[in-house]
């Protein structure tokens, strides 16, 4: 068995649950999010992948290896933090030859390590600067650089990029899932950033209350939606609550809609994202509703409309702006492509 | 924030009040005991003015040499034990809970609140024959019978690094506090074990801040001149006890006064050569 596997991963601060039995699976060369609120528990889990903490129960395997018990300095990774934790009193360079020299690799081979990855993240003949008087992202590059000198069987990630502006943080992003897949290193970062996750995971695995609320690719995550909690916490979205009688017709918001597939005599929520609502003309078969409130971002336009006493959004592009005004009455048109069926 | 450079005389007004106080107590007083190095002595405990370098010529024996040199040693000894001591100590305090830290931190100020004499001769007493430390170790049967255990060496250098253990504490604490705790953790993650992340990361980056403790404890346990009288032989006295002895019984102000300026002007050397060696190492 390769890869890193979590089986049933339980932590517990006193009587707090901040990781509940999670089991994950990462294969080798993946890029893996744990995406979640503040207090998730994704932090927890990663600080166990490291061995900073202790699973309460649960096992850890890398690379066909329990590693549950094993100390992190023995566990061959690497790890940047989110206050990157450059070591002050070292410079560039042996801050990113530290973990060579305490595996007591020579001088020369440090070295010649050192200006490699210097050259890997785009910072060539920085080796003898003082980190104090480099610039955050510089700081960031070094920091990753330092957490892959040994090239780690496991690459890890905590809020990397929380402390970079956002445009930097933008570029990073790109930067960061690029070298990833150059190396094919297997890579987890925890981040509270939809659209970091997006950008660089192979597999998203989002994070609510010490649990897996979810874990696929970011379009599944996005497009298909586990349940109500990932599909508003992940972009925007119109939950939307329905029924449906024994004839498998559903209603919605007090209007027969055809077209749906649920399941006889369904409740539950319709996860609906706002580009995929389409205005009509009232009439049959469509909600009705009335528009509340246009918002005009050049971009795009975000139209707000009042149906059954509640807010729905749609988007729309430039080109295909609605010919609506404030307080005209419109229907809603919901494609069963895209409205996803949230069973409660 | 911009400070415009003061311009006129009451611009340094805030300053008269501390720059007086300065010049009364210590100025003066130093300047003083300079001058008095220099007067000679007359019989019956006097002096007269004069300028006469007799008193320190007569330090410059074999005798006196060798009683700096174990002030000196004694100092140092003493500096290096409380921060071998305090360092691990204050690290892994400031990572217990807050509740502990403080419990822990008001215990170590109550020391302070003791004086030498208290504690020398609380020290004299543990280590007694009769009633020390000794009896306990027999009871439990690592030892055959009590024994003293002052006056000795090792037991001047006990109570002076009580005494000062202390100060080391207050002066590594918020140092320890302030650092970073995912340094030792990213150490950790790099593949340095707990107890050479320590030597690694928590000892370098925290450089400056022994030297500074190592020199205030020599400074300190320099002035100590009531331990070793309590809990050493003839041979641990240190030159402050020679100074006071001087002063006090033998009446010979001029010949203390010279002792006195002269470990200033050693002190004071040993500790700059201590902040220059420092600042080498900062910039190779």
């Amino acid at each position: 068995m390769s890869g890193l596997n979590l089986e049933h991963v339980t932590k517990q601060f006193g009587t707090f649950t901040a990781v509940n039995d999670v089991s994950l699976s990462v294969p080798d060369g993946t890029f893996v999010c744990l995406l979640g609120p503040s207090g998730c528990g994704k932090t927890t889990l990663m600080r166990m992948i490291a061995g900073l903490d202790l699973p309460t129960r649960g096992s850890i395997n890398l690379a066909g290896h329990d590693i549950t018990e094993v100390p992190t300095h023995k566990r061959e990774l690497g790890m940047v933090f989110q206050s990157l934790a450059l070591f002050p009193h070292l410079t560039v360079g042996e801050n990113i030859a530290y973990s060579l020299r305490i595996r007591g690799v020579g001088k020369e081979e440090q070295k010649k390590r050192v200006d490699e990855l210097l050259a890997m993240i785009h910072l060539p003949g920085f080796a003898d600067r003082s980190v104090s008087k480099l610039s955050g992202g510089q700081r960031q590059r070094v920091a990753i650089a330092r957490a892959l000198a040994i090239s780690p069987k496991l690459f890890l990630l905590d809020e990397p990029l929380s402390a970079l502006d956002a445009k930097l943080r933008e570029a990073m992003q790109v930067e960061l899932r690029q070298l990833q897949q150059r190396l094919g290193i297997t890579t987890i970062v925890v981040t509270h950033d939809q659209r970091e996750a997006m950008t660089m995971a192979d597999t998203v695995v989002v994070m609510n209350g010490g649990e897996i609320r979810q874990a696929a690719p970011p379009v599944e995550i996005y497009r298909r939606p586990a349940d109500s909690f990932v599909a508003d916490f992940i972009g925007q979205t119109n939950l939307i609550p329905f029924s449906a009688d024994n004839a498998g017709r559903a209603t919605v918001l007090g209007e027969m809609v055809e077209g749906l597939s649920i399941p006889q005599g369904a409740k539950g929520t319709l996860s609906v994202r706002p580009e995929d609502v389409q205005l009509t003309a009232p009439g049959h078969g469509v909600i009705a509703g009335t528009v509340s409130f246009i918002r005009d971002l050049g971009g795009a336009i975000e139209t707000f409309v009042e149906a059954g006493g509640q807010q729905i959004v749609a988007v729309s592009s430039p080109r295909n702006r609605p010919e609506v005004t404030v307080g005209q009455s419109v229907g809603i048109r919901l494609d069963p492509e895209t409205s996803v069926v949230l069973a409660k | 924030m911009r400070r415009e450079p003061p311009q006129r005389l009451a611009d340094y007004g805030p300053l008269f009040f501390p720059a007086g106080m300065l010049t009364v107590f210590f100025v003066v007083p130093f300047a003083t005991m300079i001058a008095v190095s220099f007067f000679q002595r007359e019989q019956g405990g006097f002096y007269q003015p004069a300028f006469v370098l007799d008193n320190y010529a007569r330090f410059l024996s074999l005798f006196f040499g060798r009683v700096l040199g174990f002030s000196l040693m004694l100092a140092i000894a003493v500096a290096i034990a409380c921060v071998v001591i305090g360092i691990p100590f204050t690290y892994l305090l400031s990572r217990t809970a807050r509740k502990v830290q403080i419990l822990w931190l008001v215990a170590l100020l109550s020391i302070l609140s003791l004086s030498e004499v208290m504690i020398g001769f609380a020290w004299s007493t543990l280590f007694s024959r009769t009633a020390g430390l000794t009896n306990l170790f027999v009871w439990l049967g690592l030892m055959a019978q009590p024994q003293a255990l002052t006056p000795s060496f090792g037991a001047v250098m006990t109570a002076m690094t009580y005494q000062a253990f202390p100060y080391t504490v207050l002066v590594l604490y918020p140092a320890l506090v302030r650092l970073d705790p995912t340094l030792t953790e990213a150490a950790r993650t790099l593949g340095a074990s707990p107890v050479k992340a320590f030597f690694t990361v928590v000892v370098p980056a925290l450089r400056n801040t022994i030297l500074a403790t190592l020199i205030m404890v020599f400074i300190f346990a320099l002035g100590s001149y009531l331990l070793p009288q309590l809990l050493g032989r003839p041979q641990h006295w240190t030159l402050s006890v020679l100074i006071t002895d001087q002063a006090i019984y033998q009446s010979n102000m001029p010949f203390a006064a010279a002792m006195a300026v002269f470990l200033v002007l050693v002190t004071l050397g040993l500790v700059g050569l201590a902040l220059y060696a420092g600042r080498q190492k900062e910039a190779a």
